[in-house]
């Protein structure tokens, strides 16, 4: 009976610890192998994979495509920022900093905490106009708020430096510390796609009408999805800010909103599962072409790609994928629990949607 | 009084330039439901099509050069070839693909030619001297005004119009709206798909050829991310007019400017360089207030 009940848990939560245990062994085996090189590749992945992760439980779930959640990464990342760097240096330049950021210097947890805080709080109020929309008018409203974010943060001097940037953040963010926010990022968007929420949501995604007439409260439902992805994306920035160590406006903005959009898309965009292999993939592809644009050796000769292969490669690497797995790599299945012996009856979950709907 | 009619012309002129970009971008999206972000692309590649490619800092004109009856053709040919080898490489296999797939894959496709095009032709942004003799102004009454602003609002008008003609009095434009109208429905009626899509994609790639053209006149540099703000501007405009409506498109485009343009003049000192801030604000204010857009597209609305 106990035995049982155990199985059953372990396989309820196979999905996220199977991701889980897969991830420490890759940061095990290449934290230990690689050089520091690899480590700042791996930590700048791990990373992404916060935010990625954080966006899917937006995205995948509501199946609204969100622009905006680089937006709730900026955030973050200056609210941290401002926690934690040299207040010597803060008196100086952010002269328009509260007085309990200006003279206070805060703990890295806090100042995450505080990063993820903040871009809720944002998220809370924009969420609460933004969500209203459906469809494409409310994937252009999120990139409203990244263009507004933008504008703000870039312009804003006195709290922000404007163009110029933030310094002296400390770098405490390494493989480890990153993974254990992956870790944190993939209980939370695991618990809420299966929670009474979760499931309303997924249920406005495939059917707004159907939903609605089943008293479900759209625009609930999407505004608890935003804000505690926001929270997560906020917690991704703040970390980072404290893996860059500096912070400027730009490394916001559209890049890193479609290479984060591409790694979803590419990966499948309706599952924990596709979110992490994304991740995974692309940043293979990219170290991969990097190598080879720096030349691989082969019998004395070298050989390399001409420069600027690499970003062309991606991009037809990318629309490859798209175009033999339109649906994502893992087609926007969870990780398939591997134990199955014939004849077994099956659990109750609920299947997977394969596609979101628009 | 003078001053707002100066400001309202800069405005039809930047306006202009979003509304060709967003019959681009919202022809594409009618037929097809592909929200294309390589339109940007296009029209950048169109600009650099006027040059020799190299890596030099100053660009020497090589289409660029020519008389305009010759240049316009061959630049718009240039681009067309260039949209239909996209449909036909990438947009085709994915007809039944997602909103979200076919985004990110035309992301992934500009990406593609933005990234050549910097292999090719360098980094740093070219200065292009053209047609700089339009620079010279035209007095009208008190009001003096750019040539260029009136040679942009123009062709945008002459573009228009012959669009407008090709869309409503030839079959092969009447097919274009059905398809529009209902996908599925037109080519039940015997319109063939992949005909009426190549049509959508060359026309909008003459509309990509000429925007690059008033577009480098007017600023008179070439970067390989010009058309990258041209495009989300553009965007922005087709869904604030109303995605899928060809009129929208340009309603939107010409709102999209005469908001930049005006809140850049009347907007306090202080407040001006948080521009952009305040005309996202705007797009999300129209937005709430009208989410299916400015102009409603009839195929667009759920039937329940």
């Amino acid at each position: 009976m106990n035995d049982g009940r155990l199985m059953r848990f372990a396989r309820e939560w196979w999905p996220v610890v199977s991701l889980g245990l897969g991830l420490v062994l890759i940061v095990g085996v290449v934290g230990q192998l690689g050089g520091d090189q690899t480590r700042v590749t791996l930590t700048e992945m791990l990373i992404r994979m916060v935010v990625v992760i954080a966006t899917y439980l937006f995205i995948g779930n509501s199946g609204i495509l969100s622009f905006g959640h680089v937006g709730f990464m900026c955030i973050g990342a200056y609210a941290a920022g401002w926690a934690t760097c040299n207040p010597a240096w803060k008196q100086l330049m952010l002269t328009g900093l509260p007085v309990f950021l200006r003279e206070e210097e805060y703990p890295f947890l806090l100042a995450v905490a505080g990063g993820g805080a903040l871009a809720a709080l944002v998220a809370l109020i924009v969420g609460f106009a933004i969500m209203r929309l459906s469809g494409i008018a409310a994937s252009i409203a999120t990139f409203a708020f990244l263009a507004i974010v933008n504008s703000v943060y870039s312009n804003w001097d006195s709290v922000t430096a404007g163009t110029s940037s933030i310094i002296g953040i400390p770098q405490v963010v390494g493989p480890w510390e990153a993974l254990a926010f992956v870790l944190l990022s993939m209980v939370v968007a695991f618990v809420f796609q299966k929670s009474r929420y979760g499931l309303m949501l997924k249920a406005s995604r495939d059917d707004e009408v159907a939903a609605k007439a089943s008293a479900v409260d759209i625009v609930k439902v999407r505004l608890i999805a935003f804000v505690a992805s926001a929270f997560l994306v906020g917690m991704g920035g703040a970390l980072y800010g404290h893996f860059l160590g500096v912070l400027t406006v730009d490394i916001f903005y559209m890049g890193l909103t479609f290479i984060t959009l591409s790694m979803l898309v590419v990966g499948g965009i309706g599952s924990l599962f596709g979110a992490v292999v994304g991740v995974l993939a692309v940043t293979l592809v990219v170290e991969v072409l990097r190598a080879c644009e720096a030349g691989i050796t082969v019998g004395g000769t070298k050989i390399a790609l001409p420069q600027g292969a690499q970003e062309i490669g991606l991009g037809v690497i990318m629309v490859l994928i798209l175009l033999f797995r339109p649906a994502g790599l893992t087609r926007s299945r969870e990780v398939p629990w591997p134990f199955v012996r014939r004849g077994a009856k099956p659990a109750g979950e609920p299947a997977e949607q394969a596609q979101p709907a628009e | 009084m003078i001053g707002f009619l100066q400001n309202l012309i800069d405005a039809l002129s930047l306006g202009s330039l979003y509304a060709l970009a967003g019959l681009g971008i919202g022809l594409l999206f009618g037929i097809l439901r592909l929200t294309n972000f390589a339109h940007g692309d296009f029209i950048t590649f169109g600009a650099y099509a006027l040059i020799v490619p190299s890596l030099d800092v100053m660009a020497t004109k090589f289409i660029g050069g020519w008389p305009w009856y010759l240049m316009l053709p061959v630049v718009a040919a240039l681009v067309v070839v260039m949209a239909l080898l996209s449909d036909l490489l990438v947009f085709r296999k994915l007809r039944q693909a997602s909103a979200p797939t076919l985004m990110i894959a035309s992301f992934a496709l500009g990406y593609i030619i933005q990234n050549t095009i910097l292999m090719v032709y360098g980094a740093r942004p070219k200065a292009i001297d053209m047609w700089s003799n339009l620079q010279q102004q035209v007095t009208i009454g008190e009001l003096r005004v750019p040539q260029l602003q009136l040679v942009t609002i123009g062709a945008t008008v002459v573009l228009m119009v012959g669009l407008s003609l090709f869309l409503g009095r030839t079959s092969y434009g009447v097919q274009m709206r059905a398809a529009a109208e209902d996908f599925r429905m037109a080519r039940y009626l015997g319109i063939k798909a992949n005909f009426v899509i190549g049509l959508a994609f060359a026309i909008s790639g003459v509309l990509a050829a000429m925007t690059a053209l008033l577009f480098v006149s007017q600023t008179g540099t070439l970067s390989h991310m010009m058309g990258v703000p041209l495009m989300l501007f553009a965007f922005i405009a087709t869904v604030i007019g109303g995605m899928g409506s060809l009129v929208g498109a340009v309603v939107g485009g010409f709102a999209v400017g005469f908001v930049s343009v005006m809140l850049q003049a009347y907007l306090p000192e202080d407040l001006r360089s948080f521009r952009d801030a305040f005309v996202f604000t705007v797009v999300i204010v129209v937005l709430l207030f009208r989410p299916s857009g400015l102009i409603r597209a009839k195929a667009l609305v759920q039937r329940v």
